[in-house]
């Protein structure tokens, strides 16, 4: 198998948004995750040379975000303990008596698991994404995810109406197909 | 009335961002009374936008990538 190889001048365009929805989805914060995703580019230049091509551009390219996450969590918790659970008793006074174990979340929940599926399907979706031509991902994202009005990305592209639609509509198809075998 | 299958994916793509007038979607569930394909597909493409929905994707604006790449530009 041909090794892989770095292309620095195209990771805005290919990799920005894949690697900032997986540092949204860790830190929960936009501004946050934005720095992470520049700090990862900028640490991936500098090791560039310690690249193997053993991997995908973008697999080694989350490993390197996956450290500044971390990185960023030792940091906020370098104060001594921040890291820890406090619990207190509810100050509400409608719980007021209630046993600190009412409290907790509760275990037969299945909001974490929604979390994580809901992440992995974002991450797929962006994974297909990238698999459209440049122009088709653009205007599906801008349509999609920006919910821009037609107008609006016309404008911006300088293409009619009719255009978009096609470029949606393949786009869509194409989406469909790459997300059948996992997702519907 | 009738519409060809073209112009219901169409109305059916649009119909997604809301931008089908009600005339349009009157013409369009007419033709999914009795086109199998476009009522799979019509199904699908509701589905992939439910899909879209739920994932919560974000993207950086334009102008976020732009600086992104100078940024990254002066370091090359």
């Amino acid at each position: 198998m041909a090794k892989h190889q770095l292309h620095p001048e195209n990771w805005v365009d290919q990799h920005a948004d894949y690697l900032f929805n997986y540092a949204v989805g860790r830190v929960s914060d936009a501004e946050i995750a934005k720095d992470l995703v520049q700090e990862t580019f900028m640490a991936g230049l500098n090791s560039s040379k310690n690249f193997k091509g053993d991997a995908a551009e973008r697999t080694w390219l989350v490993s390197i975000l996956k450290r500044k996450v971390i990185d960023h969590y030792r940091k906020i918790n370098s104060k001594k303990g921040k890291a820890e659970v406090r619990m207190s008793y509810s100050s509400d006074t409608e719980a007021e008596g209630d046993w600190l174990e009412q409290q907790v979340a509760d275990p037969f929940s299945k909001d974490g698991d929604n979390v994580m599926e809901n992440e992995e399907l974002g991450m797929a979706i962006q994974d297909c994404m990238s698999k459209l031509p440049e122009k088709q991902a653009m205007v599906f994202k801008m349509k999609t995810i920006q919910d821009m009005s037609t107008e609006d990305i016309c404008n911006e592209l300088g293409i009619n109406p009719s255009n978009l639609w096609v470029m949606i509509h393949r786009a869509r198809t194409a989406l469909m197909g790459c997300l059948n075998e996992n997702w519907f | 009335m009738k519409i060809t299958c073209e112009e219901a994916s169409s109305i059916c793509d649009k119909s997604q961002y809301k931008e089908a007038g009600w005339w349009e979607i009157f013409k369009l569930r007419l033709h999914l009374l009795y086109c199998k394909t476009c009522k799979k597909y019509s199904k699908k493409n509701s589905e992939l936008t439910s899909l879209c929905d739920r994932a919560g994707l974000t993207v950086l604006t334009k102008e976020e990538k732009e600086k992104m790449k100078k940024d990254l530009e002066k370091n090359l």
